[in-house]
């Protein structure tokens, strides 16, 4: 494979993204938010009721945006596949912790670039803990962690979140009475659909055919010495921060930051608990929706731990706010940095094989 | 044969990686489409090996080679 190609195209969709992510917030976004899988995903949940949180509640097209892109890539390049059976259960669990570590923080990895990229210092805490968790999950990959393999399911099973999506699309568009949408705070502001689901659509086909990773970035290089996805993540930094200067969109600063707190331990708690539960799922937010949007059953599951997860946040008062942590939401972190450490203990140390029945012979 | 197929990423490159611990000069190795098949034959090429690729139905069998 060409080496210098593959680096420099996904530093050049690393910049698209960075300056589509950084100009959204300019067209009708939450500041520093262009784009965040993890808010999105929490305010989809609250558009379709699995929360009652008012200003958090709107459909957003960005996600589905990137799911279809992200199939319609796969399916073109004959990458679309109906995989799945790799620890299903576990990977919701993984992905529920995941947006409690998140919404301790306010953002996804995606977000946090965004964070920064507004100058807003609070997210170098959040890098830190990201770092560190990072760490922590490498440290199980090294000793032999694994979910086990996952196999080719049947041809429809694959095709579900994307039909998901297109669902949600309908109702954002028909919004019927039962759909909710946020009159003020976050939810209320945002784009045009027509260019969020733009925006997601070139997301989600550049993060298709690089396998942008916010984690992979850290996790490779550590690793393997792998600057691909690094590079990928620098680019999309960049370009945001480039944005944000010109468009007047740089505040650098800790407080009064946009959507954010200023708590730096446990802005840092909250991004080590997403870092080590997304190291052990294979990818970030962001990655695990292009994956279930090219089949992958698994990472459907996980994207379905994110919005469950996101519900019991808003319904059980663990998410933060500009305010600050609550301390339902403190215990909610420490409870999941526990739980990730031990699906790392059990899928590394004690995962003695399970006997598979021998069906063909062959 | 090693068979890295269905692991989630970055498994298959951490198995190739064991693997060529070995120092030999020939491999093969299992993998799906799509980034494993693109990890595994980016590290194997970065320790200086040289891979043909070979599609096995919807996976791939890599042949890496000094």
């Amino acid at each position: 494979m060409e080496k210098k190609n593959d680096k420099l195209f996904i530093i050049i969709a690393g910049l698209v993204i960075g300056v589509i992510a950084a100009a959204l917030a300019f067209a009708g976004n939450p500041k520093n938010m262009g784009f965040c899988i993890a808010c999105f995903l929490r305010d989809t949940a609250g558009g379709l009721g699995l929360h009652k949180a008012p200003p958090v509640q709107y459909i957003r097209p960005e996600i589905i945006g990137i799911v279809i892109g992200a199939f319609v890539a796969a399916f073109a390049k004959k990458e679309f596949g109906s995989k799945g059976g790799s620890a299903p259960m576990t990977r919701f669990v993984l992905g529920f912790f995941a947006m409690v570590g998140c919404l301790m923080f306010l953002g996804c990895p995606f977000r946090m670039i965004l964070r920064l990229a507004g100058g807003d210092l609070n997210a170098v805490f959040g890098l830190v803990g990201f770092v560190a968790g990072i760490f922590c999950g490498i440290f199980f990959l090294k000793n032999g962690y694994s979910l086990k393999r996952t196999y080719t399911l049947t041809k429809s099973e694959g095709y579900w979140m994307v039909i998901l999506e297109a669902v949600t699309f309908v109702l954002l568009i028909a919004r019927p009475a039962f759909i909710a949408f946020s009159e003020e705070g976050p939810g209320s502001m945002h784009a045009a659909i027509a260019l969020s689901l733009g925006a997601g659509l070139i997301v989600g086909v550049l993060a298709q055919r690089t396998r942008l990773c916010m984690v992979g970035g850290t996790r490779d290089l550590v690793l393997f010495k792998e600057t691909r996805l690094m590079l990928g993540f620098i680019a999309i930094l960049v370009a945001a921060l480039v944005t944000n200067l010109v468009l007047g969109g740089f505040k650098l600063g800790m407080v009064e930051q946009p959507i954010a707190h200023t708590d730096g331990l446990w802005n840092a708690l909250g991004m080590l608990l997403v870092g080590f539960a997304c190291v052990l799922l294979g990818g970030c937010p962001l990655r695990q929706l292009v994956m279930s949007g090219e089949g992958n059953a698994d990472s459907a599951v996980t994207v379905l731990g994110l919005i469950v997860g996101a519900a019991f946040c808003h319904n059980f008062g663990l998410a933060s706010s500009p305010e600050g942590p609550t301390p339902a939401g403190k215990i909610a972190v420490i409870i999941g940095i526990v739980v990730v450490a031990g699906i790392g203990v059990l899928n590394t140390y004690l995962k003695a094989d399970t006997a598979e029945p021998a069906r063909d012979a062959a | 044969m090693l068979d890295a197929r269905g692991e989630s990423c970055p498994i298959p490159v951490i198995m190739t990686k064991k693997l060529m611990a070995s120092k030999e000069d020939y491999y093969e190795v299992m993998v799906d489409a799509g980034a494993p098949l693109e990890n595994v034959t980016r590290f194997a090429e970065s320790q200086g090996y040289k891979v043909e690729a070979e599609a096995k139905g919807g996976d791939y069998l890599l042949k890496i080679s000094k």
